[in-house]
Formats: structure tokens, C-alpha cells, sequence
């Protein structure tokens, strides 16, 4: 399985491990984690599972989707490197992954 | 005071099809929401995005089926309070009291809360000093347009909000339309007349740009926008208008005495009512094991939550199961022969 870094803005980390197949959004969910919220519930309706990935992540991941696109510009304080974290399905070559929360969601 | 048989919380779908259960029963509700029109996320997250788990529906929009649902409620005449959020429910004997933000109050034994993800509330600039100049000098929608007249708007979106409004204003005014990145989400057609007014000097368009500072002490008079590289300008701003979509709040329902377990009401899948007798939670908002936060799901609850709702609404009557295709009874509430 592999293991997820969730990092918060104030840099506090948690890392767990999540089933392959599952999103970065619904591994937040499932471990308790904070500063994602997903209201909608991973239907790219809410960008409030927005997240931070580093570059060196960023480039390994789907390319991102004009819809995820369209939908973080309503995410607060959306870098370059933003994502929509239910939008990130997790592989074993994912394994290590690390993505940062905003200081918010809304 | 409008008495009925139950209250509903939330006019999306899943409220809509509980009008529904509750009506082919026989029983009256009233139907409150936040939004100024039915449809709940169907109508104000993805009208035009296709829905395609819908039994015996292929493919739909979120309007389309808003529409539908509210076609087939229309035999019950039920009353819609739209606009108003409800912020106090109370107890008084076997009844629930329902105030609203507009001073409606209701009194029923029965509230049906589908509520979705709380109500909706306009997203908010992040910067903390944008507070002080709310309704003031920094709006979240345009409710009266004569406002702005020969001034400095710099409008920040990229969606059709944002657009349609540099559109409209740029008649009267000098329009700034900034935007995180270069390209816009809002219609194509729209997007082409913008570009053909930044040609004539009519509206400029500053991308990828995000609002950094606001300068002003009592009255803003400029603002910052900044890259992320940290390419900075001052842009002379007299009004921001500001489109950032739609976030979901859980508001007072927190406050109503109801356990919630991660902004969701736990509920029980025999009839779903919550921890208080009388107060049942259908849709996005409850939670249970094995939930799924499906349209399908919340007209599933709305069904066992309705007949629920009938043994308290009338207590002295037995409720007995019909099916809509053979009961005199239902069809006659249904308007049919």
C-alpha cells in the first residue's frame, strides 16, 4: 500500500497508508485527516479538497483535467501546483507522496 | 404560523422526492431553502453537467432533473419559502417550531432536514483585510447595478459570473478583470467580445494574477495583484467584484441540539430520524454505515423517512403500505381520474 504524506500548512506531517485505488481525498477522509474537507464528496464540485503538491510529485502524477482546472480557481489561495486531492487516484508508484493543505479549504 | 404535517429543509432533490412520499400518503408539508430557487447542488454546482446513475434515466442534466422532480410534485400545490434559511428549531410538546432568517414560523411533528452540505453562501476573498470593505466597496454578487457608474472596478474570476459582469459594467465603467491564470472557464462567446473591448482599451485583463493587498485605510483606492513569481501591480480600484463560486456551510443546524458527526447527521436506516424523535435527516447531510452520498440514496431515505413522518402526523390512523400503480387512494392524490 502506499504511504501518504499529508502536510499541514503550519508543516505538521502524518503519514499513512492508502489502499491503492483509492483517492488522496478519501485517504484524508478515512485517517481523520485535517484541512480537507471534500463537501461534495469527490464529485469536482466543491474544491474543498484542495491540496499542494511538490514539484518533483507534481509532474508524476494524470495530468490534470480542464474541469479540475476550471474548479480550482474557486479553491482558496490556488498555487500552480494545485490539486484537487479526490482527483488523484493512488498507484504503488505514488508510494511516498506528499501534498500540503492551505491554511483553509473556504 | 403555518401548521402542517412536516417541514422540509433543503429543496434539492432529495427534498423534492420527499414532497413526493409525504404527498402520495397523504400528507402536507412546506418546503424551506436558503437558495431562491429548487434544485439544491443539482442547480447550483452542475445544471448543465450530465448525471448519469439516475434508474431509468440514461443521461440528465442537474436542471433537467430539477425539473422532473418538480413536475412530479406538482399535483401536491406544495408551498416553496425560498430564500430564507432556517435557524431555530424547537421543541413544543409533540410539535417542532421552525423559525426562518425571515421571520417565517412553522409548526409541525415532523422536520425532514435535507440539507445537503449546510446552505450555500458565496466564497470569500482570502485576504483577511477584505473583510472591512464588504458591501462597501468589495461585493460577492451585484444586487444593484447602479452603483457603479464611471468608477474603477477590478472584477476577479474566470468564470461566467466574472465575465458576464466585466461584460455589462464596461458599459459605464473601467473594467479590470483579473484571473489566477490565462485561461477563462466562462463561455467561449462571451471570453471573444472581452478580448475584442481590451483591443479597443475598453477592459484590461491582468492573468495570472491573484489579489495580494488592498490599499486605503477607511476607503480602498487601490489594490496589489501579484504573481506567483512576484510580479507585482497597483491597479486603481474604487469596487472589487468578486466570483468565486459557491461554499457549503452547515450553519445553525449545528445548533439545534442534533449529534453530528463530521458536519453529517448520524441517523438510523429504519427510518432515518436522528437522535431526536420527530427530526429526520435524508440526503447528503445524514451519515450511517455504508452511506453513499447518491441522488439515488436520498430518495431512498425520503421514502422510509415519509412514512416515518405518517404515524406522528396521525397518530389515531393506521398506515398501510400502497403501491402508486393499484391504490385508488394515491392516484387520487396524484390528480389521476
Amino acid at each position: 500500500m502506499p504511504k501518504i504524506t499529508y502536510i499541514s500548512h503550519e508543516g505538521k506531517k502524518n503519514t499513512v497508508e492508502v489502499a491503492s485505488g483509492l483517492t488522496v481525498m478519501e485517504g484524508a477522509i478515512q485517517n481523520n485527516i485535517e484541512g480537507i474537507d471534500a463537501d461534495c464528496g469527490g464529485s469536482m464540485a466543491c474544491a474543498t479538497c484542495h491540496v499542494y503538491v511538490s514539484d518533483q510529485w507534481f509532474n508524476k502524477l494524470e495530468k490534470i483535467q480542464d474541469a479540475e482546472q476550471d474548479m480550482l480557481d474557486m479553491a482558496y489561495e490556488p498555487k500552480k501546483n494545485s490539486r484537487l486531492s479526490c482527483q488523484i487516484i493512488l498507484t504503488d508508484e505514488l508510494d511516498g507522496l506528499e501534498v500540503t493543505t492551505p491554511e483553509k479549504q473556504t | 404560523m403555518i401548521k402542517t404535517d412536516a417541514i422540509i429543509i433543503g429543496a434539492g432533490p432529495t427534498g423534492l422526492f420527499a414532497v413526493h412520499q409525504l404527498g402520495i400518503i397523504g400528507l402536507k408539508c412546506e418546503v424551506i431553502d436558503n437558495l431562491d430557487r429548487a434544485g439544491g447542488q443539482c442547480i447550483e454546482l452542475y445544471p448543465d453537467k450530465p448525471i448519469y446513475d439516475i434508474p431509468a434515466i440514461p443521461e440528465c442534466t442537474g436542471e433537467e432533473l430539477t425539473k422532473g422532480l418538480l413536475k412530479q410534485i406538482e399535483p401536491f400545490k406544495t408551498n416553496f419559502h425560498l430564500g430564507q434559511r432556517v435557524d431555530e428549531v424547537k421543541q413544543e410538546k409533540d410539535f417542532w417550531i421552525v423559525k426562518t432568517n425571515k421571520g417565517n414560523i412553522f409548526s409541525a411533528p415532523n422536520v425532514i432536514i435535507a440539507g445537503g452540505v449546510g446552505s450555500f453562501e458565496p466564497r470569500k476573498l482570502s485576504l483577511k483585510e477584505a473583510e472591512q470593505f464588504e458591501d462597501k466597496q468589495i461585493f460577492y454578487s451585484v444586487t444593484n447595478k447602479n452603483l457603479f457608474k464611471d468608477k474603477n472596478i477590478s472584477i476577479f474570476g474566470g468564470g461566467d459570473s466574472a465575465l458576464d459582469w466585466a461584460l455589462e459594467l464596461s458599459k459605464n465603467n473601467q473594467i479590470t478583470l483579473i484571473h489566477r491564470r490565462d485561461e477563462f472557464r466562462g463561455a467561449a462567446h462571451t471570453l471573444s467580445q472581452i478580448k475584442k473591448l481590451e483591443k479597443d482599451g475598453k477592459i484590461k485583463i491582468k492573468t495570472p494574477f491573484n489579489l495580494k493587498s488592498i490599499e486605503g485605510e477607511n476607503n480602498m483606492t487601490a489594490i496589489i495583484i501579484a504573481t506567483e513569481d512576484g510580479k507585482e501591480e497597483k491597479i486603481k480600484t474604487d469596487y472589487i467584484l468578486s466570483f468565486f463560486g459557491l461554499i457549503m456551510k452547515l450553519g445553525p443546524i449545528a445548533d439545534w441540539g442534533l449529534n453530528i458527526e463530521k458536519k453529517t447527521i448520524p441517523v438510523n436506516t429504519e427510518n432515518f430520524q436522528t437522535n431526536k424523535e420527530g427530526i429526520f435527516a435524508i440526503g447528503d447531510i445524514c451519515t450511517y454505515p455504508g452511506k453513499l452520498k447518491l441522488i439515488l440514496s436520498g430518495f431512498h431515505e425520503a421514502a422510509l423517512a415519509a412514512r416515518a413522518c405518517f404515524k406522528r402526523a396521525k397518530p389515531n390512523e393506521t398506515y398501510r403500505f400502497e403501491f402508486t400503480t393499484a391504490s385508488k387512494n394515491i392516484q387520487e392524490r396524484l390528480g389521476k381520474k
